[in-house]
């Protein structure tokens, strides 16, 4: 299995939608063939378009507010030594997090298509928080399908979801998370596709979503490169780009332009889950056996039996038992390294950056992310350069960690 | 040879001057000892072709009635295996024919020949992979093929012209047309007309092969379809069991006589 280099990751696919022959595809069912072509056509006509190009790229501008800052963190860089430490504050787009790149881009492609309606799933409630905003402002009908687990523990999201004018369906069946949550979204999808279009929120589920999303997210690493060069004059010889993977929409889209820099190591980091547990959502750094799951072959958590196997982490957004098929691709290409932090190492590193940046606090997601720079910055040289997603604001998570902290709120 | 016998069922039911009537369960559901139950009430019933659901958690294609079976007969800790051996057991005892209706990950899970082997020991008859569309199915379909199993191509309203040529081409000797955009078990979303009007078009296009319609049917519109190939009911008895369950009632005894009345107003 091997990278093409000047070949945009996500086109880097065979003719049945496999990246590296293998990962993604497009396993569904019969009823969801005709409106997967319709929507492939539709966005290899639109990704071309100079004008949808231009309308998406003032909607990310104007609503979401790109570029996101890109920042040096001085205190936690200092408080470690080693390693100099920045940071892709993403969590200030509009909405707290990247999920608004993919929302604002299937919903402007649903009026494109003609369609009036959209749904969408959603684990910590980003996608669904902005897919509902992005429905609102174009008027579009929205119904967002949320694991009932999930409902409970974001109900800041899904206040926000409400608020926007989404219908949010919580979905009781199985472990009531984010992988019922898409398999239902893709059950209403299969009745209702004449009239309703669907966004998958992450870059998982059959191969025109994966591409679309991280199409969507790739904004990320395309307005870094430039706050790169600025910073730095050149883009340096040693940078480490850290991202937390959980379907992989944030990390697809914050290493897309860097995939051909061989010399910039590019770390996932999944949700190892509680400490001495042995639940986790880390397909990838555990060596999952390969699946089918929501209609893309990847790595995914299942037992015996092809069930699959209930996750268990801190972070909602990560708690997916799958992966995205880019991710699988560059774990076996060897581009990129998956690694797993703990709930217990995710909570004190919201705490050390918290407590040192104060403008930057990290939500539960990326926090598992800057774990990982926190283990390995002070064993590298000022010379090495770190950039860790910041891809959420703490502000959803603040009832969990609280909790978890003992504080009551 | 077991997609002989595949055959002889249409081809019995043609003789009686109507279409083959096609039962959807749950496999395990829910348990063993009561799912194998059911079967045989079914057969006794009447029942053509017995559909054996092999559930999938994660699945994309099932409406809420078959999904509460699943979670009943994998909540229950209902294996592949033991769907193996309840169609094993029925097969000892009744020759009504077979067929899995299952998700791709259960057979990826278990390993395409092992399942296949696996099948051809218990004498299934023909496989439905829900998540398996044409033409990421060939070589699997072939390897069925290769094994007398029959691989049944699913077919639906949005499938255009060229796709059904295609795929009829490829097909074995049963495909499958689902009526309407939905999962299982959803309200008849278009006019048992329209369905036959699709059904015509796929025997224009093959008329060497058997055609089961699902999705939708009940006790209300199955004689509409009597004049087709074969027709299936699922989610309506899937949800007896249920109600069977609930109100402490024999499944089997209740989901046989459900079955003699479709078989009724499907002869009538």
């Amino acid at each position: 299995m091997k990278l093409e280099k000047g070949i945009p990751l996500i086109d880097q696919h065979d003719e049945n939608g496999y990246w590296g022959g293998k990962f993604g595809g497009n396993q569904i069912a019969e009823s969801l063939n005709y409106p997967i072509e319709e929507l492939t056509r539709e966005f290899e006509k639109l990704r071309n378009d100079e004008t949808f190009i231009a309308e998406r790229d003032y909607y990310f501008k104007n609503f979401v507010g790109a570029p996101t800052p890109f920042i040096k963190l001085e205190n936690l860089t200092k408080h470690l030594g080693g390693a100099q430490i920045y940071c892709k504050l993403v969590s200030k787009a509009t909405g707290g997090a990247h999920k608004a790149y993919n929302a604002v881009v299937h919903s402007l492609i649903c009026k494109r298509l003609g369609k009036t309606y959209i749904g969408g799933d959603t684990g910590a409630g980003y996608a669904g928080k902005m897919l509902s905003m992005a429905a609102a402002k174009f008027n579009l009908k929205c119904k967002i399908f949320m694991g009932a687990k999930d409902v409970e523990r974001q109900s800041i999201n899904v206040f926000s979801m409400r608020s926007y004018g989404a219908e949010v369906v919580p979905v009781n069946s199985g472990s009531q998370t984010l992988v019922d949550a898409v398999s239902e979204c893709m059950r209403w999808w299969t009745s209702e596709n004449e009239e309703a279009h669907m966004c998958v929120g992450s870059t998982v589920g059959p191969t025109i979503f994966v591409k679309i999303c991280a199409w969507s997210t790739a904004q990320i690493s395309r307005e870094m490169k430039k706050q790169v060069i600025d910073e730095f004059g050149e883009v340096p010889k040693d940078m480490k780009l850290i991202n937390c993977v959980g379907g992989g929409s944030s990390a697809a889209g914050f290493w897309n332009e860097w995939i051909d820099h061989d010399n910039i190591e590019l770390i996932g980091v999944e949700a190892g889950g509680p400490e001495g547990s042995s639940k986790h959502a880390a397909p990838l750094t555990n060596d999952s056996p390969i699946g089918v799951l929501h209609g893309a072959t990847q790595y995914v958590i299942q037992d015996d039996q092809g069930e699959i196997e209930e996750t268990e982490s801190i972070s909602a957004g990560l708690d997916y038992p799958g992966v995205s098929p880019l991710h699988c691709f560059l774990k076996e290409t060897g581009r990129a390294r998956y690694t797993s932090a703990s709930d217990e190492e995710a909570i004190e590193a919201f705490q050390l950056v918290s407590k040192n940046e104060g403008f930057v606090s990290p939500s539960l997601e990326p926090s598992h992310a800057f774990a990982e720079a926190i283990k390995i910055a002070p064993k590298l040289s000022k010379d090495t350069i770190i950039v860790v997603d910041s891809c959420g604001d703490s502000a959803k998570d603040s009832k969990i960690i609280a909790e978890r902290l003992g504080y009551k709120i | 040879m077991t997609s002989s016998t595949l055959i002889k069922s249409f081809e019995r039911a043609k003789k009686d001057n109507r279409a083959a009537l096609l039962t959807y369960t749950v496999g395990g559901d829910p348990d063993k000892k009561t799912s194998l139950n059911i079967f045989k009430s079914i057969a006794e019933s009447g029942a053509d072709i017995i559909e054996c659901g092999l559930g999938h958690g994660a699945n994309i294609g099932d409406g809420g009635a078959i999904q509460d079976s699943t979670y009943r007969a994998l909540s229950g800790g209902t294996k592949t295996d033991d769907i193996f051996e309840i169609i094993e057991d029925f097969k000892k005892d009744y020759e009504t024919d077979v067929i899995i209706m299952t998700y791709q990950n259960k057979i990826v899970a278990y390993g395409e020949e092992d399942f296949l082997e696996k099948c051809v020991s218990s004498k299934v008859s023909g496989i439905i992979c829900v998540d398996w569309p044409w033409p990421l199915n060939l070589d699997f379909a072939k390897k069925c093929k290769e094994n007398s199993i029959v691989f049944i191509q699913l077919l639906c309203p949005t499938t255009n012209e060229d796709r059904l040529k295609n795929i009829l081409n490829d097909a074995h000797e049963v495909v499958y047309y689902i009526s309407m955009l939905s999962t299982t078990g959803q309200k008849l979303k278009v006019s048992s007309d329209e369905i036959k009007k699709r059904f015509n078009l796929i025997k224009k296009i093959s008329p060497d092969k058997k055609c089961i319609i699902g999705f939708g049917i009940t006790a209300d519109t199955i004689n509409d379809f009597k004049d087709t190939d074969a027709c299936v009911v699922g989610s309506a008895l899937c949800r007896e069991i249920t109600r069977s369950i609930d109100e402490e009632l024999n499944p089997a005894t209740n989901v046989g006589n459900m079955v003699s009345d479709l078989k009724q107003k499907l002869s009538s």
